[in-house]
C-alpha cells in the first residue's frame, strides 16, 4: 500500500511539474494579452521534434539546449507577424488564430516529420535507476526531470520578483501604457514574455518527449489539461497554476494508481444491481477508467462555482 | 419582401436542382455531406456569430443528437417504435435541445473565455464518457443502424443515397428557413444586443444569460438535426463525431465562411466539403493547406469569404465595381503563378515516385533543374503579387470613394 502510493506521488510529482512547465508560460502570456494560447502545447510538440532531430547528430545535451532557442524564437516570430496582426480584430480572432495555429503546426510536424513516432531516446548517462525502494526502481531520467522542472521555476520566481526586468514584465502587464510611457518598449516586452513561454514549453517537450513518447497527437493530449489548469489556478496566476499543476499531476497518477470504484462505494452502501441493469457502466466504473476525465470534471465544477479560479482575482 | 422571397425560392430551386446536374454517386455523397455540414455550421454561427458565444465544444450536441438518431433507427428496426423514418433528424434536434438545455443552464450564465472554457471541458468530458459508457455509445465501434427499415413514404424506403438528399435538403431548407426566421425574431435580435453589450442589455432589462441560455438551446436543437441528418445518411455514428475535432472543424466552417453573415457558414460549408472530398483525392496534405488557408483567413479576411463579397457593397453601390477588375487580375495572376510554384515545391518534397506529375507536366524530383524551375516561378509569383498590392491598393480607394457629382450615400 504505501509503495504504491509513495510511487504514484513521485509520478504524480513528475506530471505535475511537467505541466507547471507549460502552465507559467501559458497564464504568463495570457496576464500579458488576455488571450489563451491554445498553440501553447504545440510550441511543446516542437521542442519534442526539434530535440529529437538534433539528437540524432548531436546528442541529448546538444537538443537539450538548442531546441527550446529555436521554439523560443519561433514563438516571438508567431507574436511579431501573426498575434500582433490579429490583434486588432478583437479576442476572438487572437482566440481562433492560436486554434487555428496549433492546427497548423500538428499537421507541419506531419508534413515535416511524418505520422509515425520517434525513436527519441533518453542520455544513456541517464539511464540507471535512481535508487530502488520496496523493490521498485525509480529512474534517474524522472529525477533529472524533476530537477530541471524545480530549477526553472526556482528560476522563474526570482526572475520575475527580484531582478529588473522582472518587474518591468509585472509592470508591464497591469500598466502597459504607464510602462510604455517611462520609455520601455511594451511591444517588445510582449514579444520577449511570448518567446520565453514558448521556450518553456519547448523545454517540457524537450524533456518529457522521451518518456511521454514523441509523436503528432502529444500535442493535444497534453494541450487541453494545461488549459484545465491554467483555468483552475486562476487566470494569470502564477501561485495557482503551480498549486493546480500539482494537484492535477498527483490526482491523476493516484486515480491511475488505485483500484476502487463505483462497485466497492455500492458494497459499502449495500446496494446491488442486476448486470442486466440499464446504468450497468456506471455501477462498473473503477477510478482508474475515469482518470482521464477527471481534470474536466474539475474544470467544470470550478468554473460553475468559482470562475476566477484558485487564486485569480480577474472578473471578466 | 419579393427580392426575399425570390432568394428563398432560389435557394429552393438550387437545392432541387442540384442532384440532376451532379448525378454521379460521389457527388450526390458529397451533396449529403453539404447538407449535414450547412446546417451544423448554421447553428454554430448562430451560437458565435450572433450569441458571441465561442465553444469548442459544439459536436457534443451534434454527437449526442447523432447517437440518439441512430438508436431510434434501431429502435424502428425492431419495431420497438413505429414512425417515418424522415423525422429521424428531428429525434436527434430534439435531444440535441434537451442536452443544450441541461449544459446550457449552467455554462451560459458568462460570455467570452469562461464560457469557451466550460464548453471545452464539457466536450471534453462528454467525448471520454463516450468511450466509458458503453451502452449508449457503442464504445470505439459506435453505434450503428439501418435506415430502410421504417414505414416506406410514397414507395421510398432510402436505400438510394440520392433519396437520402432530398430527404437531407428538405431538412436543410426548413432548418436554414428557422434560423432565418430566428434571427428577426426580437430573441434573435437580443442575443445580437448581449453579445455587443451585455451590459446595456441588462439596463433595459433583458437578462444576458436568458438571452444566451435561448440562443444556446436554438443552437444545440439545430445542432441535433444536422447530427440526425449524419446518422441518416452514415447509419453509423461514432465518438469521432463528438469529439474536439469535429468541434474544431465546425469552427473552421463557419470562421472561413464569414462569422455573423447569415450566408457566411453556408459558403464555409461548401468550400471546405469540396475541399475534403475532392483534394483529399489528389493530396495527402490538403489538412496543411487547410491550415494554411485557415490561419491566411484569420490574418487577412478576419470576416471570412462572406466578409471579402460584401466588402464590395459599397463599391457596387457607387457603379465602380467593374474598375476594381482589371486590378484584381493584376495582382491575382502572380499570386496564382505563386500559388502553384509553392504548391508543387511542397508537393514534390513528398512524393515517393520517380517522376513528379503536377497539372500535366512531368518532374523529375531528383534533378536540380526542377527545382530552381519551380523554386524562381514561386519567388517571380510571389514578389510579383507584392509590387501589384500597390496598384490595388489604390484602385480599391478610388473604388470606394463616393464620385465627385453628389453621388454621396444617404
Amino acid at each position: 500500500m504505501l509503495d504504491i502510493f509513495f510511487f504514484a506521488t513521485l509520478n504524480g510529482l513528475v506530471t505535475g511539474l511537467l505541466l507547471f512547465m507549460l502552465a507559467s508560460g501559458l497564464t504568463l502570456i495570457f496576464s500579458m494579452m488576455g488571450v489563451l494560447n491554445f498553440a501553447h502545447a504545440s510550441f511543446y510538440m516542437l521542442g519534442a521534434y526539434f530535440a529529437y532531430s538534433i539528437s540524432s547528430y548531436l546528442g541529448f545535451w546538444a537538443g537539450l539546449l538548442v531546441a527550446p532557442i529555436i521554439v523560443g524564437i519561433l514563438g516571438a516570430l508567431v507574436e511579431r507577424y501573426g498575434l500582433r496582426h490579429v490583434h486588432r480584430h478583437g479576442h476572438v480572432a487572437e482566440l481562433v488564430f492560436t486554434f487555428g495555429l496549433a492546427f497548423l503546426i500538428e499537421e507541419l510536424v506531419q508534413f515535416f516529420w511524418g505520422r509515425d513516432t520517434k525513436n527519441y531516446q533518453q542520455p544513456d548517462v541517464l539511464d540507471f535507476p535512481l535508487f530502488t525502494l520496496f523493490g521498485q526502481e525509480f529512474s534517474a531520467y524522472r529525477g533529472f526531470m524533476i530537477f530541471i522542472s524545480m530549477a526553472i521555476f526556482i528560476g522563474l520566481y526570482f526572475t520575475l520578483t527580484r531582478s529588473r526586468i522582472g518587474i518591468i514584465i509585472q509592470a508591464a502587464i497591469t500598466h502597459p501604457t504607464t510602462v510604455a510611457s517611462l520609455g520601455h518598449n511594451v511591444p517588445l516586452i510582449f514579444m520577449g514574455v511570448f518567446g520565453i513561454g514558448s521556450a518553456l514549453a519547448g523545454l517540457a517537450g524537450v524533456i518529457a518527449g522521451p518518456v511521454l513518447t514523441t509523436f503528432p497527437g502529444m500535442a493535444i493530449v497534453l494541450g487541453s489539461i494545461v488549459f484545465v489548469i491554467v483555468v483552475i489556478g486562476g487566470l494569470g496566476s502564477l501561485a495557482g497554476a503551480f498549486i493546480a499543476s500539482l494537484m492535477i499531476g498527483l490526482l491523476q497518477s493516484y486515480a491511475i494508481a488505485s483500484d476502487v470504484g463505483m462497485p466497492d462505494l455500492l458494497e459499502l452502501l449495500g446496494v446491488s444491481f442486476e448486470r442486466s441493469h440499464p446504468l450497468n457502466d456506471l455501477w462498473t466504473l473503477t477510478l482508474p477508467q475515469i482518470a482521464p476525465i477527471l481534470p474536466f470534471l474539475l474544470l467544470v465544477l470550478m468554473l460553475i462555482f468559482r470562475p476566477t479560479g484558485l487564486l485569480g482575482k480577474r472578473e471578466e | 419582401m419579393i427580392p426575399k422571397l425570390a432568394i428563398w425560392s432560389g435557394f429552393l430551386v438550387i437545392l432541387l436542382v442540384l442532384p440532376q446536374l451532379f448525378d454521379s454517386i460521389l457527388a450526390i455523397s458529397i451533396l449529403n455531406q453539404m447538407c449535414i455540414a450547412v446546417v451544423f455550421g448554421l447553428s454554430y454561427n448562430m451560437l458565435l456569430g450572433q450569441g458571441g458565444m465561442l465553444s469548442f465544444g459544439h459536436a457534443v450536441y451534434f454527437g449526442l443528437g447523432g447517437f440518439m438518431a441512430v438508436h431510434a433507427l434501431v429502435m424502428i428496426e425492431f419495431e420497438t417504435l413505429y414512425f417515418s423514418v424522415i423525422l429521424i433528424p428531428l429525434v436527434g434536434g430534439l435531444f440535441g435541445l434537451l442536452a443544450a438545455m441541461f449544459i446550457g443552464s449552467f455554462s451560459t450564465r458568462k460570455a467570452g473565455t469562461v464560457f469557451a472554457m466550460i464548453s471545452l471541458g464539457i466536450g471534453e468530458l462528454i467525448a471520454a464518457s463516450s468511450l466509458i459508457f458503453t451502452d449508449f455509445f457503442g464504445g470505439e465501434a459506435g453505434v450503428s443502424g439501418d435506415r430502410t427499415f421504417g414505414p416506406p413514404l410514397f414507395g421510398v424506403d432510402f436505400a438510394r443515397d440520392v433519396e437520402v438528399y432530398y430527404l437531407a435538403a428538405t431538412w436543410v431548407f426548413i432548418a436554414t428557413f428557422f434560423m432565418y426566421l430566428f434571427t428577426q425574431t426580437p430573441a434573435g435580435r437580443m442575443a445580437n444586443a448581449v453579445r455587443d453589450n451585455p451590459e446595456r442589455a441588462e439596463f433595459i432589462g433583458y437578462s444576458a444569460r436568458r438571452v444566451r441560455f435561448i440562443t444556446f438551446c436554438a443552437a444545440g436543437l439545430f445542432a441535433g438535426i444536422a447530427g440526425g441528418l449524419f446518422a441518416m445518411n452514415y447509419e453509423i455514428v461514432t465518438e469521432e463525431n463528438l469529439n474536439a475535432a469535429t468541434s474544431g472543424r465546425v469552427l473552421l466552417t463557419a470562421y472561413i465562411g464569414g462569422l455573423g453573415y447569415f450566408t457566411g457558414p453556408i459558403i464555409g460549408a461548401v468550400v471546405l466539403t469540396l475541399m475534403n472530398s475532392l483534394l483529399s483525392n489528389y493530396t495527402e496534405l490538403w489538412m496543411m493547406y487547410l491550415g494554411i488557408m485557415f490561419v491566411l483567413t484569420v490574418m487577412f479576411l478576419p470576416r471570412g469569404f462572406a466578409g471579402f463579397i460584401m466588402m464590395h457593397q459599397v463599391a457596387w453601390f457607387h457603379g465602380k465595381l467593374k474598375t476594381l477588375a482589371l486590378p484584381y487580375l493584376i495582382t491575382g495572376l502572380p499570386a496564382l503563378l505563386g500559388l502553384i510554384g509553392g504548391i508543387a515545391l511542397v508537393e514534390m518534397t513528398h512524393t515517393e515516385e520517380e517522376t513528379f506529375h503536377f497539372l500535366g507536366i512531368s518532374l523529375d524530383p531528383s534533378s536540380t533543374t526542377a527545382w530552381i524551375v519551380l523554386g524562381t516561378v514561386t519567388i517571380v509569383g510571389i514578389s510579383g503579387t507584392r509590387l501589384s498590392l500597390k496598384q490595388l491598393r489604390s484602385a480599391w480607394e478610388s473604388a470606394n470613394t463616393p464620385p465627385s457629382d453628389g453621388g454621396a450615400i444617404k
